[in-house]
């Protein structure tokens, strides 16, 4: 084993050894490790290279807090993920994970040169040049910045696993399962209440999984109350317990996120299982118990590897048994530190020295430090560290009266362990819109007031020392309980802590170091190199707020989002400006607390659950035929049915004939249906529609015109009045969610007087639209109790009664122009109705047709599409409607805006039809048409082509289009300018075919 | 002001980078200005850059209520296009890109105009007749815009998925060469820079609370957080927060304000060469130069002033993206936030004159006006310089929807951003 993994201890399972791969050389660990301690314990520093300067990085945190040691990790492309933490990586056999930002290795990376040209690349020096010459940026300097920049390679696969989500109810959801999180859980399960703790590693303890073995609580090691304390939380039913979990969100209604990492730890996945699953809770009350971060000090060569948080290196030896270094010196202004030497002391570390920035220490971890034979240097500040790959030796000296620092001496070494004291992670809290307050004592921000339901419990709250930790946690999982309603069951409780107490205090902003500013670099956020003297710099440059701050130096932009560099800079804006802290104000903290998976937002919403495929009752059945679908809104509806060889004009125009000729049958289900039904219904009808209902006789039919409140058609329709009270109303197939909407908004707001129901009925209707001369032949042996006549059921009108047995609503209605019937029946029975209807209708050479017959039958006939010839800016006159409007109407939604001057200007765009000269050349759609086709660019646009087809029944092309005065221009000659050539049209009225429209009412 | 250049750089480091200046002052406010411009995002400080380097104006304020930049100028997604379909939306926009293309040289401020080209994805026939139809009007209108097959559209992203088995299959895509991206903060500064060297006094954490008429109905000033300011020509130029400002002068808006909401995925190397945008399925996607993917969300279906959008929305947005890129799908989200934007009924912006004497209002750019940034800047300078809109503005008044001249590029084409 390596000298570096401790004989005995830790959370680690010394009987399940584990290989793995870091930049292609092997190593052994064991299960409980994370990447970082595996690592640590092989005597592996040098993980990474930073951002700009490319400086060689090791590992510097324990946690989610890590900005140096990122990897991307992978054996393949289909499960690579780039930028994970090491320190959050748990190990698993097999694992492989690679250093980023470097070329052509870890060792020797050609990118370190910007290390040396670092004095020319300042914070924001890009805003200052690369202007010159201007085609450079996009040529020479942007591909040189972009390729330099991004830290690891995204993945170049489509990624193998599965993502789920789920949503949950909890009365007291509890972040965090360190003392105080575990401590409030127990209190809020003892009453029965549904609790949910997360915590983002992979067992409950927090920092108890790293305690001093000399710690106990109420008789019992720290470990022991942990087990203890988490048996109990899995004895309650109500209690949801999930580990590596992290609450990532906090939103609006103690609405929170949280993203459960299932599958990531383990070599070889249960295939059933998601790789991670996103809850979305939304609780009556939040414990935060979220923890504290330590801060690194900001010194100069503060970034090499072997440089650490004094807790991290703690934890690593407590937690994980592994020893990260052999002699360290080590530099803090927090008593933490001293515990940290004595932990690693104990570990084998030998202690140089401890350098105090404090002018005295004499708390209790320092005695014991002192007890235990550590030089203890008080008043002292770390200057600077040597080596390259890895520390060699650090600079300590002594801080003056006047606050500078005098020469140093040097001290080798192999680490050097930091501790400017703890930030209690406020994020979540602060998320919540909650007030932050700063706390002198602490040199940080603690919670004040927050307008959810939460409370902040343990060091996240500015607590220290276990027994305080436990006590807060207890009293906010009782308080959080009884808030959510919960009384009775909680008992007051005594409890015994053995524990040293650290001083609290801490520092934040740059250490004194007297050397040359010019030529050190003391590193605030290190992932992004930017230092105190890049900070300084945005403060003479004018940048004052600390978000300018943060922007122009991209301190705390990083991945770790500034956990460990925000109150560094605040500090050093402090000194800079003469301001205290508070007056600097703080940045904004942004969700997600650490990266969370694209994927997990997506989940199951991918491939045919992206967006539910909507299939009528018909589909399988034109599926069989070989139809060709499209895409409308959520439908897939039959675009055409081609046969054997051909194409679609081929297939379109076969259609287009038998319909004419003969008959056809088309799938019309996906209309929009909405039973309007009530003593207001007419009314409602009439305020809702632009056309007049009150005289539509029950078994009569009217085309309804819809507009928005702009008064711009929003969409139209057939509607039958099926009774007095009743309306059986259609919308396009697009439009049927925002008519309802629309007329539900307008029900409950605004007319909440009117009795009237609405349900929508798409799903329930199939609708089979049976066209052609031979219509009624095809229908009259299936239909028994209803007469087809012409005398008895005339254009636009609706019966009810049977078909082929089944209860029906018959329509005679006609967007083709011909005679036609549309068959709605019940939707389970829309394809035998269907089979039957074919059945009869092959008697007479019928085709089946799609939607793109539809559209040109339609143009033929000049019947308008909403959302084709209008685009939501067309009035219901534009297009040739002004008969629909109900003239003796007071009132209907878009009426008074029809009123405005501009709504009846004569130069309005107006639909009209367009003839090609040449009577071959099918326009296309969208094309724009002038009057004048030799003006120069930019032409004056008078009109574009709204619907174009080749009319095989008439034997030429046919355009719709909407023109600036359209109606005054019939018979002019228009232009229509194409790359490349220009077509002539003449503009004619908007209906090509049986313009008597006696077919229709045969 | 201090020039800067590669030159100028080097020579700043043998000094330590101890000579750089302040790139604006911090003055307190003077008793009265000849122009007040309220808010100070790119439209605002561009507005009063314009109006002293071409309208001769020297005693200009920009009050800011918080930082410069804080507001959507900081926060969006930096899309860049002006291929919108009706001829005063391509004017105007066009004008802007025309202005962004220059801009860096303009300021002395490199604002990293990047013209990596915006793709525009149709899914539906309707895309396609909707896509047509605006690049035959961007042609005739001199506006670059072309139509790509899905093969093409691969070919120039090729991240992008276009298999025929995805839930909407891609179908082609409009393509502006000249369209792409730009560092937000950068325009903000730079323009705040060349302002303040032509003598602008830049203001910020100051709060406009009030708007003072006199007798005759005219502006007089403004009370702010820092005392009362005079001018008889106030600029309004405050994004989201228009209305309630507005209607300290008793004009009420015809808009409505709402969270919309962007994200950035930690930063990899370089993997996205352009702008994609869908707006079927609801996806605007980049790379910044850092090597974040930019990723753009809807809007709330709530109007709001907090600035966060609900979860649900970026979870929308992220599903279209792994669908569009299914490589994607292991990326994370590192930062998710959102800006108030102000909506108008027709969802073009609203910029000229109002009924208040002396009061001018620059607004309603909803979902897409950092693109407009230098072309809005710049007639808005005009109109308030000159108390008349310049012709690219002249269309887009407050008036329009009082009679029904609208410029609905949203109903037309339902594109966002
Ligand atoms: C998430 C998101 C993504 C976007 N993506 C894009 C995109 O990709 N492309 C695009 O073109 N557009 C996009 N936009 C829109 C674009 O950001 C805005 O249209 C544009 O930046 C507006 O600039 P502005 O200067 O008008 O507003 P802002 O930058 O918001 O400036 C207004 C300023 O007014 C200040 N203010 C408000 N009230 C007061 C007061 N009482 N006193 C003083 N000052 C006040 C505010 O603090 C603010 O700084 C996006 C917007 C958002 C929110």
């Amino acid at each position: 084993m390596s000298r570096f993994r401790l004989p005995k201890g830790g959370r680690i399972d010394r009987a399940r050894p584990i290989s793995f791969r870091f930049d292609g050389k092997s190593y052994g660990g064991f299960v409980g490790d994370t990447l970082a301690s595996a690592l640590i314990a092989n005597g592996v520093h040098l993980v990474g290279r930073s951002f700009k300067y490319h400086r060689p990085r090791g590992i510097m945190t324990a946690g989610a807090d890590e900005m140096n040691a990122l990897v991307g990790v992978g054996a393949d492309q289909t499960r690579y993920t780039p930028n994970m933490r090491a320190t959050l990586v748990e190990l698993y056999h097999g694992l492989v994970a690679e250093s980023q930002n470097r070329w052509p290795s870890l060792g020797f990376d050609v990118g370190a040169v910007n290390d040396f040209l670092s004095p020319f690349f300042p914070a924001g020096f890009y805003y200052k040049t690369f202007m010159w010459p201007k085609p450079a940026w996009k040529q020479l300097y942007e591909p040189v910045i972009r390729a330099a920049a991004g830290l690891g390679k995204a993945p170049t696969a489509s990624d193998a696993d599965r993502y789920m989500q789920c949503y949950a109810h909890c009365d007291v959801l509890v972040v965090g399962a360190g003392p105080a999180g575990l401590a409030a859980a127990l209190a809020a399960a003892e009453t029965g209440a549904r609790v949910i703790l997360c915590d983002e590693q992979r067992e409950f303890g927090g920092s108890l999984l790293a305690s001093d073995t000399d710690t106990a609580i109420d008789g019992l090691s720290a470990i022991e109350w942990v087990a203890k304390a988490v048996e109990a939380l899995a004895r309650h039913e109500n209690v949801t317990l999930l580990t590596r979990t992290t609450a990532f969100g906090y939103y609006p209604h103690n609405f929170l996120g949280l993203i459960e990492r299932v599958t990531d730890h383990v070599a070889q996945p249960d295939p059933a299982l998601p790789r991670e699953r996103l809850w979305q809770v939304r609780a009556k009350e939040v414990v935060l118990a979220t923890g504290a971060l330590e801060r690194p000090l900001v010194f100069p060569e503060n970034d090499r590897p072997g440089v650490m948080l004094a807790d991290a290196a703690r934890t690593y030896a407590a937690r994980y048994a592994a020893r990260p270094g052999t002699r360290a010196v080590i530099a803090t202004a927090h008593d933490e530190a001293y515990r940290a030497a004595l932990t690693l002391k104990q570990a084998g570390v030998q202690i140089a020295a401890i350098a105090d920035m404090r002018p005295q220490a004499e708390g209790e971890w320092p005695a014991a430090a002192r007890a235990a034979g550590i030089e203890v240097m008080t008043g002292t500040a770390i200057t600077g560290t040597r080596g390259r790959m890895r520390v060699s030796g650090a600079t300590l000296a002594r801080i003056k009266g006047d606050g500078t620092a005098e020469k140093g001496e040097q001290f080798a070494c192999d680490l050097v362990l930091m501790s400017g004291g703890f930030t209690p992670s406020v994020h979540l809290f602060s998320q919540s819109k909650g007030k932050l307050i700063y706390d002198e004592g602490l040199k940080a921000f603690v919670p004040g007031a927050s307008p959810e339901r939460n409370r902040s419990a343990g060091a996240c709250a500015g607590e220290t020392g276990l027994h305080a930790t436990l006590e807060s946690g207890y009293a906010a999982g009782e308080g959080a309980v009884r808030a959510a309603g919960f009384g009775g069951g909680l008992s007051g409780r005594s409890l015994t802590v053995t524990e040293k107490i650290s001083a609290g205090g801490g520092f934040a902003g740059a250490v004194p170091h007297g050397r040359n500013p010019s030529f050190v670099k003391a590193f605030v956020d290190f992932q992004n190199d930017s230092t105190s003297k890049d900070i300084k710099l945005a403060t003479r440059e004018g940048f004052l707020s600390v978000e300018h701050v943060k922007r122009y130096t991209t301190t705390g932009m990083a991945t770790d989002q500034g956990k460990t560099s925000n109150m560094n800079m605040l500090g050093i804006l402090s000194d800079t400006l003469g301001k205290p802290i508070p007056e600097i104000g703080i940045t904004t903290f942004r969700p997600p607390y650490t990266p969370v998976t694209f994927g997990a937002f997506a989940g199951m919403s991918r491939g045919e659950l992206f967006d539910p495929a909507r299939r009528t009752a018909i589909h399988d059945w034109a599926a069989e035929q070989g139809a060709a679908f499209e895409d409308v809104s959520l439908w897939k509806r039959a675009h055409y049915f081609p046969q054997a060889g051909e194409d679609m004009h081929a297939a379109v125009n076969r259609e287009c004939k038998a319909v004419r000729e003969s008959v056809g049958v088309f799938d019309a289900s996906t209309l929009g249906k909405i039973e309007v039904v009530g003593p207001d219904a007419a009314e409602f009808m009439n305020r809702m529609y632009i056309n007049a209902w009150t005289k539509l006789e029950p078994g009569r039919c009217r085309y309804g015109v819809m507009c928005r409140e702009d008064g711009f058609v929003m969409d139209d329709g057939v509607v039958g009045r099926i009774a007095a009270d009743r309306f059986h109303v259609t919308t396009t197939t697009g439009g049927a969610p925002a008519v309802l909407n629309m007329m539900e908004d307008y029900l409950q707001t605004e007319w909440p007087d009117l009795n009237v129901w609405l349900t929508s009925t798409t799903e329930q209707w199939a609708v089979i639209a049976v066209q052609g001369p031979n219509a009624r032949k095809v229908l009259e042996p299936l239909v028994g109790d209803i007469d087809l006549s012409a005398a008895a059921m005339p254009h636009m009108s609706v019966r009810e009664g049977h078909i082929c047995g089944v209860q029906t609503r018959l329509f005679r209605v006609s967007f083709t122009g011909e005679l036609g019937f549309e068959v709605n029946v019940p939707a389970d029975y829309g394809r035998a109705v269907w089979e039957a209807i074919w059945a009869s209708a092959r008697r007479f050479d019928a085709v089946a047709y799609g939607t793109e017959t539809m559209h040109v039958l339609r143009a033929e006939k000049g019947f308008i599409i909403v959302g084709q010839e209008t685009d939501g800016t067309a009035t219901p006159d534009d297009v040739g409607l002004t008969w629909a409007i109900g003239k003796l109407k007071k009132d209907f939604v878009g009426k008074r805006s029809l009123a405005r001057a501009q709504m009846s200007n004569p130069q309005r765009k107006q639909l009209v039809g367009l003839l090609s000269l040449d009577n071959r050349s099918v326009l296309e759609e969208g094309a724009q048409i002038v009057a004048n086709p030799n003006e120069p660019v930019p032409m004056a646009m008078i009109g574009h082509v709204t619907s174009s087809y080749w009319s095989s029944v008439l034997g030429h092309p046919i355009a719709l289009a909407m023109v600036k005065g359209g109606r005054v221009r019939l018979g002019d000659t228009l232009h229509v300018p194409m790359p490349g050539k220009t077509l002539q049209v003449k503009v004619v009225e908007p209906v090509f075919f049986d313009k008597e429209g006696a077919r229709l009412n045969d | 002001m201090q020039k800067f250049s590669g030159f100028s750089l080097i020579r700043q480091a043998l000094s330590g980078h101890q000579g750089w200046q302040a790139q604006w002052r911090t003055p307190e406010p003077k008793a009265s200005y000849d122009a007040i411009v309220v808010g100070g995002g790119g439209h605002g400080l561009g507005a009063a850059y314009y109006m002293a380097k071409e309208h001769g104006l020297k005693n200009i304020a920009v009050l800011e209520r918080g930082w410069l930049g804080g507001g959507n100028t900081g926060r969006n997604t930096t899309i860049i296009r002006s291929n919108y379909l009706f001829d005063e939306s391509a004017a105007l926009f066009d004008h802007a890109v025309k202005l962004w293309e220059g801009l860096s040289q303009e300021l002395n401020y490199n604002v990293m105009f990047s013209q990596r080209g915006v793709l525009m994805l149709a899914h539906t026939v309707h895309d396609v007749q909707s896509f047509k139809r605006h690049i035959h009007a961007n042609r005739l209108n001199g506006v670059d815009n072309e139509w790509l097959s899905a093969e093409e559209a691969k070919e120039f992203c090729p991240p992008l998925n276009i298999s025929p088995g995805m839930r909407y299959p891609v179908v082609g895509a409009a393509l502006q060469r000249r369209g792409g991206v730009a560092r937000h903060d950068a325009v903000a500064w730079g323009y705040a820079r060349a302002a303040d060297a032509l003598g602008v006094d830049i203001i910020q954490n100051c709060e406009v609370t009030g708007i003072r008429r006199g007798v005759n109905g005219a502006v007089e000033g403004v009370e702010t957080t820092k005392g009362f300011i005079g001018s008889k020509r106030i600029g309004v130029s405050a994004a989201g927060h228009t209305s309630v400002l507005m209607a300290m002068a008793g004009v009420r808006m015809p808009l409505e304000s709402y969270p919309l909401q962007a994200l950035v995925s930690e930063p990899v190397k370089p993997v996205f060469p352009c702008v994609v945008m869908s707006n079927t399925i609801h996806a605007y996607i980049s790379q910044s130069d850092k090597g974040e993917l930019v990723i753009g969300a809807g809007t709330d279906a709530y109007t709001s002033y907090s600035q966060r959008g609900a979860l649900h929305i970026a979870t929308h947005t992220l599903d279209a993206i792994c669908e569009l890129f299914p490589m994607f799908r292991r990326m994370r989200m590192l930062r998710n936030w959102g800006g108030i934007v102000d909506v108008t009924p027709d969802r073009s912006p609203i910029i000229g004159k109002t009924p208040v004497p002396g009061l001018f209002v620059n607004c309603g750019w909803g979902t897409g006006g950092f693109k407009a940034t230098p072309g809005s800047a710049h007639v808005f300078a005009h109109t308030i310089a000159t108390g008349e809109p310049h012709k690219i503005n002249a269309p887009f008044t407050l008036e329009r929807f009082r009679d029904g001249l609208m410029i609905d590029e949203a109903a037309a084409a339902a594109v966002a951003h």
